[in-house]
């Protein structure tokens, strides 16, 4: 068994002409915290769907627990899909659900959980990330970015996932929330460890990624530049990354 | 001048493979809410909560433009005709343009504004907003959640508007033509009863529900394509109304044509 959670084997995709990811080779270390760093246009966004099966590659192999995604037939991705949990760039809480419906939908979707125990749960998901009772009825437009990335990080949680993608999940916020927030990502990361769980960052915060990241993936222009461990990282001097580092 | 000729052309030829490509990605979605229409899980209460929507909140817009509709037009036909003996014919032109034509299409170009633009409005924030993208991330089809109930609802629910269209009206006509016009009550039934078939009830009701779908469709394929934030909302919500105007209004005639075949 491989003790990589996702795998990429020389994955290359390309829209009509123009080749977005290049043969990609690499996997992501089950139970560490990996962030996928880069400069805007580099590919992150396009990789992350490729985890998620949102996007077929155009040659090569996506591997996520095992599992060939990108041979799964429709129905088959749907159902995998519930091993992810996602957090959106803004949060993408559901507008016309309270906190405490957009963390329950999931669960009522995909599971035979009574009400209450779908209440149960949703209430320690929202001590687990330090919601109070009051924010859980409010509608995602009374919420501060902050507590919307929190319900956002609950709601991903809901159904135990394996895999946690966090699609840069500061934009917008101040840097106290910005810490408080990963804070969060780290803690929710350590507590479901002894579960099988990966957490993948997309970000362009350098900082916040080294000092939060186990490991972390450099792209530039489709290609892996820098795949290592945040300490190898940081020694890294490849010129594309000291510029980053330097920032 | 050469260069002038050239580029017209070129627009010409860049605008038809733009309307292909958009009828192509129409045609496309069209059948994938289909296929997803027919998949389980069935989600019977967003069906009714868009009914709920789409019907009961529609009923006092359709209300009012249909006891005004009844009304002026029983009192312009009786302008116009009224050298011929108009008592004969009030009730039955009035009830069967109703039935066969006003009703449907003037319910559809009511829903096409009211509901065809808050279906893409609705959908397009939530494409922008990626709310879309977290259904999908949850192994939940969008198409079968936001936009099969829609489609459905606006189809169930149009029959049932015009249905009240069409009551509403007559009864404006009536009112209009027994107590303004003197027309005798007697008459003005026994004359329809005389002219007026199920079938033309059955024309104007099959109209609404083609109305409804075609609504549907067209409302939620402008919400999922919507690009480009707030703007791109305004847009799509834009496009809807007029789209779905101006298709009820097309297929209008079709459909006349095709259901005088038939019934």
């Amino acid at each position: 068994m491989s003790n990589f959670s996702v795998e990429f084997k020389n994955v290359t995709k390309k829209f009509g002409e123009s080749t977005v990811l290049h043969d990609l080779n690499f996997g992501i270390h089950d139970g560490k915290i990996t962030t996928i760093l880069g400069f805007s246009g580099a590919g992150k966004t396009t990789l992350m769907k490729h985890i998620l099966g949102l996007v077929d590659p155009t040659e090569g192999e996506v591997i996520v627990n095992g599992t060939v995604i990108n041979q799964l037939g429709e129905l088959e991705l749907r159902e995998f899909r519930r091993n992810f949990g996602m957090v959106f760039q803004y949060a993408a809480l559901f507008n016309f659900l309270t906190s405490f419906e957009n963390m329950a939908f999931p669960l009522r979707e995909f599971t035979k959980l009574s009400e209450k125990e779908i209440s149960e749960k949703v209430l320690g998901l929202l001590d687990s990330v330090g919601i109070g009772r009051d924010a859980a009825y409010k509608l995602p437009s009374e919420l501060s970015g902050g507590m919307r990335k929190r319900v956002g990080l609950a709601r991903g949680l809901a159904l135990d996932p394996h895999v946690m993608l966090y699609d840069e999940p500061t934009s917008g916020l101040d840097p106290i929330t910005t810490h408080m927030v990963y804070d969060l990502m780290k803690e929710t990361h350590q507590r479901n460890l002894n579960r099988g769980f990966s957490s993948i960052i997309i970000s362009h915060d350098i900082h916040a990624t080294l000092k939060y990241s186990d490991y972390i993936l450099f792209m530039e222009k489709g290609r892996v530049v820098e795949h290592s461990d945040t300490e190898t990282f940081r020694k890294s001097e490849n010129p594309i990354i000291r510029r980053f580092l330097e920032l | 001048m050469v260069q002038l000729a050239l580029k017209q052309i070129t627009n010409l030829g860049n605008s038809i493979i733009g309307m292909v490509n958009g009828l192509g990605d129409f045609t496309l979605f069209t059948g994938k809410t289909l296929f997803w229409t027919f998949k389980p899980p069935y989600r019977l209460r967003l069906l009714f909560e868009q009914i709920y929507f789409m019907g009961n909140k529609s009923i006092f817009i359709i209300f009012l433009t249909s006891i005004f509709t009844g009304a002026v037009f029983a009192f312009q036909i009786y302008l116009g005709i009224k050298a011929i003996n108009p008592d004969s014919f009030i009730g039955p032109v009035v009830t069967i343009a109703l039935a066969k034509e006003l009703a449907p299409v003037l319910s559809g170009l009511v829903v096409a504004g009211r509901c065809g633009a808050a279906m893409a409005a609705q959908i397009g924030t939530m494409k922008v907003t990626e709310q879309i993208d977290a259904l999908e991330v949850m192994g939940i089809n969008g198409y079968q959640y936001l936009a099969v109930p829609r489609i459905l609802g606006a189809m169930i629910s149009m029959p049932l508007l015009s249905a009240i269209f069409l009551l509403v009206g007559y009864t404006g006509a009536w009112l209009i033509a027994t107590k303004v016009l003197m027309i005798d009550e007697v008459l003005y039934t026994q004359k329809l009863s005389d002219f007026m078939t199920l079938g033309m009830v059955a024309e104007g009701l099959i109209k609404a529900a083609v109305f409804g779908y075609l609504i549907g469709i067209i409302g939620t394929y402008q919400g999922f394509n919507v690009t480009g934030g707030a703007e791109g909302v305004g847009k799509g919500t834009n496009m809807a109304v007029v789209w779905g105007m101006i298709t009820v209004l097309v297929v209008d005639f079709f459909l006349t044509s095709f259901l005088a075949q038939i019934l």
